[in-house]
């Protein structure tokens, strides 16, 4: 078997050991580099950098995400090799634009950053996917999609994670959402005993070995396409 | 049906049934080189119809929770893996957004609950930077204290459950008997032994009884001879070895790529450590080395822990060492309870108290991200404030979560029996994959 050489963190950052960090301000602490670099680099589609408790936060126009993280993971002046994060925030003031947020870290030069795009009011909650850069977001994005019905565009299996695929409420996160779901619980567990449990395999799994001769005509025909979601 | 008689040998052939390469660490090419394992190659037509689909779990002791797992299976060669997760969902990032920070520390419990203490930790951390507070000395120490603690429980628990799985009980029970004697510290410090609610924003909800640091120190010195047993029982054990080298390989680039953290991504070669390169807690001032596995294999992964075991011991004994004298919690009325003596006494102290229930501590406007070097990986909360006693936002980062997404990558092309012990090697706990 082949052994692997050691990956140093840090090996690029040329200082010393990082330190535990102190009094941070609430705003205007110094900015990660990486931030003039990006607004260098992409000028106009960079909207505004804001350093809120040392941590330096870039907002993208959402059309140029991805190019903008795809250029920081593959420059060789910056690095972004690990994605930490992929989530959304929707605000309590219906003005404000929901937003898409992720965190990347750059373990050569021990950096971080956090990108955010802003989807406009009424425009449809779609953003570019990162998956091909990071297979780490396959599922965080998933997750963000299960959560908020964010599309991510270019994601290859974009399905539920959390919830099952026959969930009809919505997306639990979104601030018009109850917090005790839009069902009384009398109606929730009506529904969950009234569920076929066969419809708990994906078509893809019933696709496979046997069962495939065996579905009915209409669902070999929607695997042909590539569907992937049984209902 | 006849019955067969099948010939076996001792030593591994390095070929199954079909004459395709399975689970030899090492196989070499017509040169003499090495060769990287191969998942195998596609189906052949003819075989087509023999492929088999197995459900695992959701209820089933191996897949530690409720993790479903559907493979699709050549022989027993896993060709396809399914992962499907949720049934342990409860909405804890959403129900965060209608509970004040100390409110949240309680649900934080409830997420990763073999390490529930170290959560609390890093709840607390984070709200105190969405705060803009510096806590004190003595309250940092603690919290090392206690995250250290709960890496210990958290890797003896995993210890013993992989155990299980693979076919050994005698150090499932070393490791749980060592573990209880945490919960013991842990519950006379706090009154509980899984459900910690250890840490308020600001401080701990309690300084350690008199006598407490007695118990570590013992626990310091003798939990070494229970971790030298279990390495003689496990590391040369040719079961163990055969059960477990080779098995699950992430090369560095794909594993870090893949958004793998903590023991997993070390196993792999990378060297990344929260607690060493986005300290906290002072983490810089302590002196321990980070393991670094070589094949990032199964094995590694539990060399990797193994050794995070002792090195955790020696951050310990340097906290019980330093841990200074003084207050534990801020001074600073409007964010801390006041004493309960105080409070049914002084008018002044019973106001904030009131405050403190009834409206919450309000952090500024602002966001944090904050990331701890959790057992499983690095466990981020990032938490977003308009100003009101309760955040927007309040996200768990979860290790396990990421970690887990990358099992079909790692299952595929090896036999169902290595499933478990690769599912174990993850380290998941369901909690925390769902919330």
């Amino acid at each position: 078997m082949t052994r692997f050489e050691v990956v140093t963190t840090g090996e690029s950052s040329g200082t010393d050991q990082p330190t535990t960090p102190k009094n941070i301000p609430h705003r205007g602490g110094a900015a990660n580099p990486s931030a003039k670099a990006l607004q260098d680099k992409f000028s106009s589609a960079i909207k505004r950098v804001d350093v809120v408790w040392g941590e330096t936060t870039v907002y993208v126009e959402p059309g140029f995400v991805r190019q903008a993280i795809l250029w920081l993971h593959d420059d060789a002046s910056q690095r972004y090799d690990f994605l930490s994060d992929v989530t959304a925030v929707e605000y309590r003031d219906p003005e404000v634009p929901l937003e898409v947020v992720w965190h990347l870290r750059s373990l050569p030069f021990r950096r971080f950053i956090r990108i955010k795009a802003q989807i406009p009011k009424g425009a449809p909650l779609e953003i570019d996917s990162v998956y091909d850069i990071y297979r780490a977001a396959d599922w965080l994005e998933r997750e963000c999609y299960d959560m908020f019905g964010i599309r991510f565009r270019g994601h290859p299996d974009l399905r539920r994670i959390l919830m099952w695929e026959q969930y009809k409420e919505g997306f639990p996160l979104r601030k018009d959402f109850p917090l005790r779901g839009r069902f009384s619980r009398s109606e929730q567990l009506r529904q969950a005993l009234a569920q076929n449990p066969e419809a708990r395999y994906s078509m893809e799994e019933l696709s496979i070995a046997d069962a495939y001769a065996e579905l009915p005509d209409e669902m070999r025909e929607r695997l042909s396409k590539g569907e992937r979601t049984g209902e | 049906m006849a019955n067969r008689t099948v010939e076996v040998e001792l030593s591994t052939t390095g070929l199954d049934a079909q004459g395709r390469p399975q689970r030899v660490p090492i196989l070499t090419d017509d040169g003499g080189g090495g060769l990287a394992l191969q998942a195998p190659p596609g189906i052949e037509p003819d075989l087509e119809g023999e492929h088999m689909l197995i459900n695992i779990g959701p209820q089933h002791p191996a897949t530690h929770g409720v993790l479903r797992l559907v493979l699709e299976l050549d022989g027993e060669t896993v060709v396809r893996c399914i992962p499907h997760i949720g049934y342990l969902h409860c909405g804890f990032e959403k129900i965060g957004e209608y509970r004040q920070y100390n409110q949240i520390i309680c649900w934080t419990d409830r997420e990763d609950y073999l390490n529930s203490i170290g959560n609390n930790v890093a709840f607390a951390l984070g709200a105190e930077r969405l705060f803009g507070i510096e806590i004190t000395e003595r309250c940092k120490v603690l919290r090392v204290i206690a995250s250290e603690l709960s890496r210990i429980m958290s890797h003896l628990v995993w210890l013993g459950t992989f155990c299980i799985d693979i076919g050994a009980f005698t150090p499932f029970l070393w490791a749980f008997q060592r573990r209880e004697e945490i919960y013991r510290l842990i519950e006379k410090w706090v009154g509980a032994r899984l459900t910690t609610s250890a840490t308020r924003v600001g401080g701990m909800a309690a300084d350690i009884p008199s006598g407490w640091m007695d118990g570590l120190r013992q626990f310091i010195r003798t939990f070494p001879h229970t971790l030298d047993e279990i390495d003689r029982v496990l590391t040369k054990n040719a079961i163990w070895v055969g059960r477990t080298v080779g098995l699950g390989v992430m090369t560095p680039e794909e594993a870090t790529n893949w958004g793998l953290s903590g023991p997993m991504l070390r196993a792999s070669g990378v060297d990344y450590d929260v607690r060493k390169d986005f300290p906290y807690l002072d983490y810089e001032t302590y002196d321990f080395e980070v393991p670094v596995g070589t094949n990032g294999d199964v094995y590694d992964r539990y060399l990797v822990r193994f050794e995070e075991m002792r090195q955790s011991i020696r951050i310990l004994q340097q906290a019980a060492d330093r841990l200074p004298d003084g207050p534990v919690n801020i001074d600073n009325p409007r964010i801390i309870l006041p004493p309960k003596s105080k409070a049914t006494s002084e008018m002044e102290s019973m106001i904030h108290h009131f405050k403190v229930v009834m409206e919450g501590p309000r952090p500024p406007i602002g966001e944090s991200y904050v990331a701890v070097e959790s057992p499983k990986g690095e466990k981020g909360y990032y938490m977003v404030s308009d100003g009101t006693a309760k955040p927007v936002r309040w996200r768990i980062r979860p290790p396990s979560f990421v970690n887990l997404a990358a099992i079909p990558k790692m299952v595929e092309g090896h036999l169902l029996s290595d499933v478990i012990a690769i599912n174990a090697s993850i380290d998941i706990v369901m909690g925390e994959i769902d919330r």
